[in-house]
């Protein structure tokens, strides 16, 4: 099968989850109840929103990954011509990955890897 | 000799002879979606059962026992337990993305089946970027995890989700360059050369010292990715739950679980065919008559037997090792195992190039 089989995975997904949720749906007497909708939190009421500030430290990580997976993406066709291509893709990427590794090294030298 | 690939020509042929091409292309897609549904439920169901059983063995204990023939059946009866649970929905939650999780982390997980090689000639679509393909689609699950933990409006979530997304993001990259320093030996993103190429030997075995090192990155990146112990701390029971699932109950829970665990076969069947040879039996050097016996086990067995041994080590894993805390975890993937795949690329090229591989 060629691209309509990712048509079809994603309608049997939907059909598979839907059909799970609705056949619950079917056997479920539900009852309502102020307290069960809160959220949980061990038994303590709410305090606040989680919808707030949160810790930079993921939001750092994110960076650099977006740096790397950047670069995943150029390696991809490389890899796949590297031993046609034969010594220069070698010296290519020994080069590609030295100034990959120097903004690596700086940005542990300024600390993003650090968890705060 | 029986095998899949003839069983689902066998069935092409019947239905072109019986149907104008139009109406028999429609049943075979009806027909791959009813199989794949089938195969999502038997593989929830079967992970699940295995998974309490190796628990309970690793513990010297007996694990479920009571329904069914040593408690075979125990995740079905869960499974219809879960049926009958209430879907509830937080007051504070948003309302849409709360519903529409789950169903992404389904289809994501649904999607990666596309290209894994089965069995020989057996694979819904023989994409020919194979690889990429997995490695794009297995990153939206990140995207149903945090829209979980976001909408859910409670604390807990929110902390499971935005380190289950600092984690995955990070072993990403880990994974994705030892999956590359097979495809550098290959030449190939298709799955079905990446087979192929593994006639004569698995590239564990042929790819020296360094195969084997990213054959451990590799499994120790998926085994972060799908948020297994000791990576766990997504859902790190004793501190947030249940993580970015705190909140959800009845199907939509059971549909993230299923969703985790057909991922976590997956990702042992891409380490499977990438590393271990996929559908191919295993061949030693010029062993003629052993050769010839390991022929004759059918290649859907080898590709299951591999995948669910890989499987195993995942669990084994999980009774192992303690579980990682996040500035450990994150700090063991940028400061080792990225720069030692790094380090690892460069050393397969030069063995790719210089022709030292078998």
């Amino acid at each position: 099968m060629g691209v309509s089989s990712l048509i079809v995975l994603t309608i049997a997904a939907i059909a598979f989850s839907a059909g799970a949720i609705l056949i619950s749906k079917l056997f479920v007497k539900g009852s309502k109840n102020p307290q069960k909708g809160q959220a949980y939190e061990c038994g303590i009421p709410t305090k606040g929103t989680p919808w707030k500030q949160f810790n930079v430290g993921y939001y750092l990580f994110a960076l650099i990954f977006l740096i790397f997976d950047v670069e995943l993406i150029f390696l991809y066709p490389w890899a796949v011509v590297a031993k046609k291509v034969g010594w220069l893709a070698l010296v290519e990427i020994i080069i590609f990955f030295f100034i990959l590794f120097m903004g690596f090294l700086y940005a542990h030298k300024k600390g993003a890897l650090k968890w705060m | 000799m029986w095998s899949l690939s003839d069983i689902t020509n066998s069935i092409q042929n019947a239905l072109n002879r019986a149907f104008n091409p139009t109406f028999a292309t429609l049943t075979e897609m009806v027909i791959v979606g009813i199989c794949v549904i089938g195969l999502f439920a038997v593989l929830g169901l079967i992970l699940v059962i295995m998974e309490r059983k190796v628990s309970a063995y690793m513990q010297v204990r007996l694990g479920p026992n009571r329904v069914g023939p040593k408690g075979m059946l125990q995740s079905l009866a869960d499974t219809l337990k879960l049926l009958l649970k209430e879907g509830l929905t937080p007051d504070g939650a948003d309302k849409f993305l709360f519903n529409l999780a789950p169903v992404i982390a389904m289809i994501a997980a649904m999607l990666l089946l596309a290209p894994i090689a089965f069995a020989k000639n057996f694979q819904i679509w023989d994409i020919n970027i194979g690889v990429l393909f997995i490695s794009a689609v297995s990153s939206i699950s990140v995207i149903s995890i945090l829209m979980a933990g976001w909408a859910s409006n409670n604390k807990y979530s929110l902390l499971g989700a935005m380190r289950s997304g600092a984690q995955i993001v990070s072993y990403e990259l880990s994974a994705g360059l030892s999956v590359l320093s097979v495809v550098i030996l290959v030449g190939s993103l298709k799955l079905s050369d990446i087979v192929q190429s593994q006639e004569n030997g698995w590239w564990i075995f042929k790819g020296h010292i360094p195969m084997i090192i990213s054959f451990v990155i590799f499994l120790v990146a998926v085994t972060a990715e799908t948020n297994r112990a000791p990576f766990d701390l997504a859902e790190a029971e004793s501190e947030l739950t249940a993580g970015f699932h705190t909140e959800y109950s009845g199907m939509k829970f059971a549909l993230f679980f299923l969703a985790e665990y057909v991922n976590v076969f997956i990702v042992c069947g891409v380490g499977a065919t990438l590393f271990l040879g996929g559908w191919m039996p295993l061949h030693i050097g010029n062993w003629h008559g052993f050769n010839h016996v390991m022929d004759f086990i059918p290649s859907s067995i080898w590709f299951f037997g591999k995948t669910f041994f890989l499987i195993f080590v995942i669990m084994w894993f999980r009774w192992t090792f303690p579980r990682l805390r996040i500035d450990q975890l994150l700090n063991l993937e940028w400061k080792y195992l990225l720069p030692i795949s790094m380090f690892n690329i460069l050393l397969v090229t030069l063995m790719a190039i210089m022709g030292w591989h078998f």
